[in-house]
This record gives structure tokens, C-alpha cells and sequence, in this order.
């Protein structure tokens, strides 16, 4: 396989499956986002973004990017903005791993602390005003663009449905709501009888204790309609499963994988013997080992140490 | 009886309880029996007959919007989690 640059490398991943995993009469299978040339599934999206801005002139030479992000959505439109000539700048909670910035100050990225305690809702108010204040900055804002559910419609699920044509359900996590939107509707539309499931991380009493009820949000791109079922998983339950893949099936995966993975051996039981289930593993486990979730020991103890950073 | 989980930022409104149990075969008449020992919640969590925007019910991990609302049905040993909406993680 040949490519250009690095942008045209995106997606085509494999779906793997997994027999000691799966519950007996039902096949999960496991589509490996990691494989993406930064390491997740968000190269996806940053292609998208950055496409669909250029197309609709909101992107053009001498403008710059901005975007509110700690994490895969960051390093990925950093390698992307790097190839197509746009400066990028990330606004992270000061409370991001050191390996985070380190990537995303490789990959050429500027990089805007804001406060911790807001979380990432204080990131988007940052990167707002200072994107208010500057016409040439561009925000893409994976959150309420559409162009990120348009990712996952035209290339993760075309490849789902070239793969597995006869899906039976699929089982995504929940972050902006891109990927179970996008997915959900175009399998849908190739048959109406796919069930979608959404896996919810349940952060830590520590993340919910900085959040007010009348500042919760739900992202502008997450359609609701389309899933059948929306099932939270706490840290402890993600990460024996993400321990399972790589233990039983040799995959190392990060955590909100194991997220994905435990609601679909959860919904089995509810579809027809002989269901096949497509999870999505957002990415590899690299960039968790520094977390301690892959350490030897009791998993118990490890998911109450970190489960305040486990998600962040 | 089920127990219902309440998030930090309503334990002011539950007498600082992060756990209470009430009696209640649905949804609905779970919520209505922690409003009635828990006046304070009523407003936070419901809105007329529906539960507030930006608020999530779960039973047993499961989203009530897709069980069925305030009719969903609760067992007898259930866990029914409220959580303030919250997007983002390691994206």
C-alpha cells in the first residue's frame, strides 16, 4: 500500500474478532481504530474537519486552527494541520498528562492551559473567547460539527458493512457522540435492524462533584434517536475487560476499548443466536501505560487509584 | 426496596445522603418516593411529568430513555444511578 502524505492514510482498519471474548452463539468483533497513522480514531475526524473547513472556505492558507482538546482529536488534527500548512493550537486542562503535550509540541501544536477544575467544559470556554477575539483563528469543534459524525458515516461504517455485511448490532463509547451517530444512522440505513449501543464512561464522583446540573451538556452532534440503548460502565468494569482483551486475545487497547467491549458481551444476551457485534476500539493502550492500568495486581484496587485520571 | 444513587452536586437537596432507598415498581414512583422524603429534589431532578434535561437516569447502568422513561420497571433489588450530563473524555 502506497499513500501520498500521511493524510491519506486514514482509516481501512481491521475487524477482528473475538472468540474467547464472545458469549457462546454470538460473535463480537473488534474494529481496531489504533491503526490509524496517529494512533486512534480521531485521524478520522481531524481529516474530516479539516476537509470539510477548506471545502466550505472557512479554512484557507495563512489561517490558523484552534481547538479545545487533551487528547487523540488534538494529536491527530496536529499531524493533519502539519501536512496541510495550518498552525494548531490545543487548549488542554493544566491537569493533562506531560506524554499529551509532549505529542501534540512534537507535532508543532501551541499549547493553552486552562483552568482544572473547569475540566474540559473550562478548555471550550477558553478556546470561545480566543477564538471571538481572533477572525483568522478557525475552531472546528468536533463537539457540534458535523463533519465529525460525516467521518464515521462515510468511512467507518461503509467499511463495517464491506466487512460484515450481515451486522447485527454495534457498540460505540460515547465522548462527542460522532461516532455512534455517524455509524449508527448509515448502518441503519443499510438495515434498518441493526441495533446501536452507546457505552457511557461513568467518570469518578471526582469529575461529577466539579460539575453543576445546569451546566451539563450534551454535544450538538450526538443524535440521541439513533441509539437503541445507552449503557454507562464504571471504571472498574472497563478495565478488567480491557485487561481480558489483552490477556485472552492479545490486543492492547486503551480503556474506553474495554468500555465498549463489556456492553457488548452485555447486549448479546438480548440479540438472536448467531448476532454478530461490531465494537470499536478508539485506540491502542500506549498512551494509558503511564496511567498504572495495566500494572500487575488487584484490578479492584487499581480501578479505585485511578479512576479519577483513568478517562481524562 | 431500590437504592438510588445521588450525584455530589444534589446531596445538599438529600440531606447529604450520596444513598437512599425507596420502595417503587417503575421509575416514576421511585422518584416519587425520593421526592417525598427529599422535597428539595423534586425540582432539580423533574420538570412536570419528565425527568430534567441535562439529568441521566439510569436502572441497572441502562439509560431510562430507552426503557421506557418514568414507566420504566425497577426491580426489586435495583440500582437506579442519576448523573449529570457530562460529554468529553479522552478525546
Amino acid at each position: 500500500m502506497r499513500f501520498a502524505d500521511v493524510a491519506q492514510v486514514v482509516g481501512r482498519t481491521p475487524l477482528v474478532a473475538l472468540p474467547r471474548i464472545s458469549p457462546p452463539g454470538r460473535t463480537i468483533h473488534l474494529k481496531l481504530e489504533g491503526q490509524n497513522p496517529t494512533g486512534s480514531v480521531k485521524d478520522r475526524v481531524a481529516a474530516s474537519l479539516v476537509r470539510e473547513a477548506e471545502r466550505a472556505g472557512h479554512l484557507r492558507p495563512g489561517r490558523r486552527v484552534l481547538e479545545p482538546t487533551s487528547g487523540n482529536t488534538g494529536i491527530a488534527l496536529a499531524a493533519i494541520c502539519r501536512v496541510r500548512g495550518y498552525p494548531l493550537t490545543c487548549v488542554m486542562p493544566e491537569n493533562t498528562s506531560e506524554e499529551r503535550r509532549r505529542v501534540l509540541e512534537m507535532l508543532g501544536a501551541t499549547i493553552v492551559l486552562s483552568p482544572a477544575i473547569e475540566g474540559s467544559n473550562g478548555s471550550v470556554r477558553v478556546a470561545r473567547e480566543m477564538a471571538a477575539a481572533d477572525p483568522d483563528l478557525f475552531m472546528p469543534f468536533q463537539y457540534g460539527n458535523p463533519a465529525n459524525p460525516l467521518a464515521h458515516h462515510e468511512t467507518t461504517a461503509p467499511e463495517i458493512i464491506a466487512d460484515l455485511p450481515d451486522v447485527t448490532a454495534f457498540v460505540g463509547g460515547l465522548g462527542t457522540g460522532g461516532t455512534v451517530t455517524g455509524v449508527g444512522k448509515r448502518l441503519k440505513r443499510w438495515n434498518p435492524d441493526v441495533k446501536v449501543y452507546a457505552a457511557e464512561p461513568e467518570y469518578g464522583d471526582l469529575v461529577y462533584g466539579l460539575r453543576n446540573l445546569d451546566e451539563g451538556y450534551v454535544p450538538e452532534v450526538l443524535d440521541l434517536e439513533v441509539l437503541d440503548g445507552r449503557i454507562k460502565v464504571d471504571s472498574l468494569r472497563a478495565l478488567e475487560m480491557t485487561r481480558r482483551l489483552v490477556g485472552e486475545e492479545g490486543i492492547f487497547a486503551g480503556v474506553s476499548t474495554g468500555a465498549s467491549v463489556a456492553v457488548a458481551v452485555r447486549v448479546a444476551d438480548r440479540l438472536p443466536e448467531g448476532s454478530d457485534i461490531v465494537a470499536l476500539s478508539p485506540d491502542g493502550g500506549w498512551k494509558y501505560l503511564s496511567t498504572g492500568a495495566y500494572d500487575p495486581g488487584d484490578v479492584a484496587a487499581i480501578a479505585e487509584r485511578i479512576s479519577g485520571t483513568l478517562w481524562a | 426496596m431500590a437504592v438510588v444513587r445521588i450525584p455530589t452536586v444534589l446531596r445538599p437537596q438529600a440531606g447529604g445522603e450520596a444513598r437512599v432507598e425507596v420502595a417503587g415498581a417503575t421509575l416514576g414512583e421511585v422518584l416519587r418516593a425520593l421526592v417525598a422524603v427529599h422535597p428539595a429534589l423534586e425540582e432539580r431532578l423533574l420538570d412536570g411529568d419528565r425527568v430534567r434535561g441535562y439529568v441521566n437516569v439510569f436502572v441497572d447502568d441502562e439509560d431510562v430513555r430507552y426503557l421506557g422513561g418514568l414507566d420504566a420497571p425497577v426491580g426489586d433489588a435495583a440500582e437506579v444511578t442519576i448523573m449529570p450530563a457530562v460529554a468529553g473524555g479522552a478525546r
